[in-house]
Formats: C-alpha cells, structure tokens, sequence
C-alpha cells in the first residue's frame, strides 16, 4: 500500500486555488498528494478574544483524525491562526512528527491594503506549506535566504525563497524518505 | 549565526507560553529549555551555561526582578529579556535598569521575536569578546577612567599609585558622587590583586540583617527565604579587594562582626558554624566625617583605627573646576559610543554653563547631564538648550549685575531658587544657610518667585 500525503481544507471553500499546493507537494515530496475532508468541530479551537484559532491544537484534531494509510497530513484553511505566545502565525507543525497545518490568511495582499493578486497569494501558499511539512521531516531554519525552510515572518519574505530545499535540507529529507 | 551554539532557556509559569517559545525556538536550531518558576531556573543555570533567558517578570514565588539579581550574580554576561503580560512601563523599566536587555509585551509578534533574539544573541557574542578583551585593557591602562586635569586629582593619582603596591586598609573620603568606587578600582587594578575580583557592597543600601547575609553568606535554612546557600561578599572577594562603600552607615552589630573579620580574616556564615577563610584587601569609603561618627559614639572607635590606616580625600567636584571639561568630553565619547549617536562636542555657551555651576552631586551629576544631553541633543554638539540646567540659570539671573558681593550674593540665591523650583529647605540646605536667612534675603533682594 503506497502512503499518502492527505491534504484537508479547514473553511478553505475555493479547492480550484490548492491545486498548484498540492501539485508542489507532491513533486518535491515525491508522494501522491490528495485532499480529504474531515469533519473537525473547529469553533472547538476558536480564541472569541483574540478572533483567531489555535494552531497547535488543530494539529492535535488532525493527528486524531489522520487515516491508516496517510504518512504525512496537512490542514489548509484561511482562518487566521495563533499560537499562545505570538500574535499570529503563517502555520504550525510538528517538528520531526506527521502533521502540519498552514493558513492563507495572512498571505493575501489585501491583509495589507495591497491589490489582490491570486498567483502570488497561490505561491505563498505553497511555499509555506512546503516549509511546514519541511519541519515534520527535522528540519530547523535555514540561513539561505532562497531555500523554502528560511524563516519567513512577513508575506514579502515567502517571495524571496524558493519552493524547493537547498541542497543541504534536500539531502535531510531525502534520507527521510522511503 | 551558528544557532545551536546558543542557549535559551525560558521561564515562565504558563505552560502554554513555555511550550509555543520552546518550539519556535527548536525550529530555529537553537539549543533550548524551560523552566516554570525560579527554583526550576536556578537549577538549570547551576547544571548549563545559557546565553539568553527569557524571564516572565511576574511569576508566584521569587519574583521575575528577584530571579533576574540572582541570574546576574550567577553569570552577569547572560543577555535576559523581560516578558511581560501587561504594557507596565514601570516594571520593565525597573528590569531594563537592573541590567535585563530588552523587554516584550504578551503575545509578541514573530517578526518582533527573531529581531530581539538575534539582537541579544550578537550582544551575548560581544560580551564575551569584550570580556577577554577588558582584561588586557585593565591591565594596560588602569587608570583610564580617572579625569585628573586639577592638581588635587592628580595627588590622589600618585596616592593610588603608591598604596597599590602594599596591602593597607584604605578608607576614601568624598561627597556622594565624587567616584569613591572609582578611585577604590583603580587601587586594585594596579595592585597584585588585580587578577581576583574586586567586590564592592554599598553597606547603606541594605537593612541590618540583609547586609549581615550580603557580608557574611548564609547557609540554607538560616533564616526564612534563605532557600540556598549562599556565599557572601567577603567569601567572594578571597584574593582580591572587598570595598565596603557607605561604611558609616552600619549598625553597632555589624560594626562589631565585621571588626572580628578584620582580626583574623576568618567568620561563620549565617547559620552555619563551619568557619571560613577569605584573604582580601580592604578599601572602605564614606560621606561621613568618621571621626566625628566616633565622637558622637556611632561608629566604633577600634573599628576606624583599623580601616583608616591609609587616607584619601576627593574634594568635591566645585573645588577642582579644572577637571570639568575633560569630565565633560570623556563623558560625551562615552555615551556618543554607548548611543551610538554622532554628538561628538559641546558649545562655547554650554560649556560654560557646566563650568559655572555648583554640582552639589558632583562628577555623577554631572554624569548624568551629559547622559540627558545625549538623548535629547541634536547632532554633532550639545547645546545650552539641552541642559538639565539651562532654562532655570539664564543668563539674565545667573549674571550678577556688578562684581560688588551683594550683586553676586543676590545672583547666585536667584540661581539656586530657580534651580530648586523655589523649594526653600532645598535652597537653604544648598546655600548652607537657615530659612529664616534665606526669607531674609529674597525679602532684601526684593526675589520673586516666577
Ligand atoms: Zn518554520
Ligand atoms: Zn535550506
């Protein structure tokens, strides 16, 4: 049975815009990338304070809810997330563990008073979501500004990087991967 | 930056806050830990060196500031970056002048995080540079700080120079501010004990039994709070100087201890009954006229034969004028480096405004006006304008009308009134006059309050 990586939209309605997520997945992972819904009670991680949702605990639902044949999974919405300490994140994951989540909504120009721009807000989405699964396989941040796991803590940033791994995190997933 | 070379530890008693931190900095490559109260911490300072602690100022049990004076006595060099659940200014404020670095405000943004952990990181780096680096300056240039422009500092030079080469008690006498501590560290940087710590206590900061602690150490239990053992300044200055600042301010009892100490350089710690050997030269300074104290029966008489073996006096700031201007240069190098701003000089007018005035809180005062210049002056030169000073004196009430005594004695009260905001005890106290004086005067000047 060939393992999967599951990708699950979290109040993400338009799936057309994931396509080039999941297509970028499955080409750098080199493993069949598909979507699956889940019913996730997610109003259960919702901050009214903060109006935000916690990213750490909709990791924890994912894990519960992960399929028998998944070998990575990653939940892709466009709530706007938190952890505790931070004002926001981009997305969450668990270092050297399965899951990942990430979130568009503070990808979009819009957020920042700019004109939308659906290609570039799609990039994004990608990288970020390549980054995060990145963490799931040990790596830390990268000084190399064009590699996909630099750390990234504002969207002009993500455009900088690549999609792809230098060749020093390439050759750590590459041992990773069966 | 090699991030796994650095160590972070944070402290907090939320578990939630202690568990987003510890993994954001995992994925950063740091080397990283928690501990949830300042018992937890102190243990894992004794086990690990750390670079960085991030440290919830407000934590049940040792408070965050208490934690953060232990922390520095462990390893001054740690950079500690206050966390603070509450925009409280004062707090922080109270942290950043204890030495933490920087503080941040629950919840932080991402972008705010990285900068500050990198900003202490290269700090933590530079320390450490600098610390090996100091050493070779000290031994160099011991003197470095000393402005001695006027003959009397530059007698108090040769003073230094010649006590440094014996292990005499020495006690410095000088008005608050005249760098007691200063002339106490040249003496030993320049003696054999140079290569072992100089500790100093300000013996007038602590009540009795905390400065017994301070002095003496104390072993756990010894009193409530006394959760560690703890060595104290005397067992820590063992090869090196203890400087005992504010002498004339300790009780009867410690009076006697430490006169015990001085006699055989032996003492139990608080507590304990095991005794303790420490070998150290000793340099006291006060604002007090001892002999005086000794006379009114509040300072032992034995106790001041021992310690006034070797006399320095620093007169006040206002009787050597001529060391002004090069204090005032040396003082603008020094914080245009620490500000990193380009004020590199002073005007004319300014200039002699510092020259003129009285600096009842002598060279620190004067310290601290140039420290205020600094941050609100205007490169490349400070200005009248941006003395503490300036809008009070001007010339037009500091300029006495004619040289006739009278002139410059009604010029000068106006001076001090201004300065004090007409605050008559003050003004009185600076003229060294009785109120009923001063009333006197303003009357026969015809002085009015603006
Ligand atoms: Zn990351
Ligand atoms: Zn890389």
């Amino acid at each position: 049975m060939t393992r999967k990586l599951y990708i699950v939209p979290i109040a993400h309605p338009r799936q057309e815009n994931l396509e080039l997520l999941r297509r970028t997945l499955s080409e750098i992972f080199t493993i069949p990338a598909e979507f699956l819904s889940l019913k996730l009670n997610i109003d259960s991680v919702y901050n009214i304070r903060r109006n935000q949702y916690h990213a750490t605990e909709i990791l924890a639902m994912l894990l519960r809810k992960m399929p028998a044949d998944a070998d990575r999974i990653i939940g892709v919405t466009n709530l706007d997330l938190y952890i505790p300490i931070l004002t926001f994140v981009f997305g969450e994951a668990q270092l050297k563990g399965r899951a990942a989540v990430v979130s568009c909504f503070r990808l979009r120009n819009e957020f920042y008073g700019l004109p939308a721009n659906n290609d570039l807000l799609a990039e994004r989405f990608a990288k970020e979501a390549v980054h995060e699964l990145g963490h799931t396989f040990g790596l830390i941040h990268c000084e190399n500004p064009t590699c996909v796991m630099h750390a990234s803590t504002y969207a002009e940033e993500i455009d900088l990087k690549n999609y792809q791994f230098c060749p020093n995190c390439r050759a750590v997933v590459n041992s990773k991967i069966r | 930056m090699n991030t796994s070379e650095i160590g972070i530890l944070i402290v907090d008693d939320e578990s939630s806050v202690r568990d987003s931190l510890y993994k954001w900095f995992l994925e950063d490559g740091y080397r990283v830990d928690t501990a949830a109260d300042a018992k937890e911490a102190l243990q894992k300072l004794q086990k690990q060196t750390w670079d960085i602690i991030l440290l919830d100022i407000k934590m049940p049990g040792m408070s965050g500031l208490e934690l953060q004076e232990r922390i520095r006595e462990i390893d001054p060099g740690i950079v500690i970056i206050i966390i603070t659940a509450y925009a409280s200014v004062d707090t922080a404020v109270t942290a950043l002048k204890a030495g933490a670095f920087d503080y941040v405000t629950k919840p932080f943004d991402p972008d705010e995080l990285e900068h500050l952990i990198r900003n202490a990181a290269e700090k933590r780096q530079l320390t450490r540079e600098n610390l090996q680096l100091k050493e070779k300056i000290i031994q160099l240039n011991p003197e470095e700080t000393i402005i001695a422009e006027s003959p009397q500092m530059k007698h108090i030079l040769e003073l230094v120079d010649t006590v440094a080469q014996t292990d005499s008690t020495v006690l410095i006498h000088g008005e608050s501010g005249t760098g007691k501590e200063v002339i106490a560290r040249a003496i030993h940087n320049k003696s054999k004990r140079r290569l072992f710590p100089m500790i100093a206590v300000n013996c007038g900061a602590f009540p009795e039994t905390l400065l017994e602690s301070e002095l003496f150490g104390h072993e756990k239990g010894a009193f409530t709070g006394a959760q560690y053992r703890r060595k104290g300044k005397i067992e820590l200055a063992d090869g090196g100087t203890l400087f005992l600042d504010e002498i004339g301010d300790i009780s009867p009892k410690t009076q006697l201890d430490l006169l015990r100490v001085l006699e055989t350089h032996q003492f139990n710690r608080l507590g304990g009954n095991q005794l303790v050997q420490s070998d150290f030269r000793l340099i006291c300074a006060t604002n007090k006229n001892l002999e005086e104290e000794v006379r009114k029966g509040n300072f032992r008489e034995d106790l001041f034969y021992r310690i006034n073996v070797f006399f320095i006096l620093i007169p006040p700031l206002r009787e050597r004028k001529e060391d002004i201007p090069a204090l005032v240069h040396f003082f603008i190098r020094k914080y245009a480096r620490t500000m990193n701003k380009p004020i590199y000089d002073i005007s004319p007018e300014a200039m002699a405004l510092m020259k003129n005035y009285t600096w009842p809180g002598n060279v620190r005062e004067l310290e601290n006006a140039i420290e205020r210049a600094m941050v609100i002056g205007k490169p490349p030169m400070i200005h009248s304008k941006d003395l503490p000073f300036a809008q009070t004196s001007t010339a037009a009430v500091s300029q006495p009308e004619s040289d006739s005594l009278e002139a410059i004695e009604k010029a000068h009260i106006s001076a001090v009134l201004t300065r004090t905001h007409w605050n008559i005890k003050r003004s009185a106290e600076i003229l060294n006059i009785d109120r009923v004086t001063l009333y006197n005067k303003i009357k026969k000047y015809n002085l009015q309050r603006p």
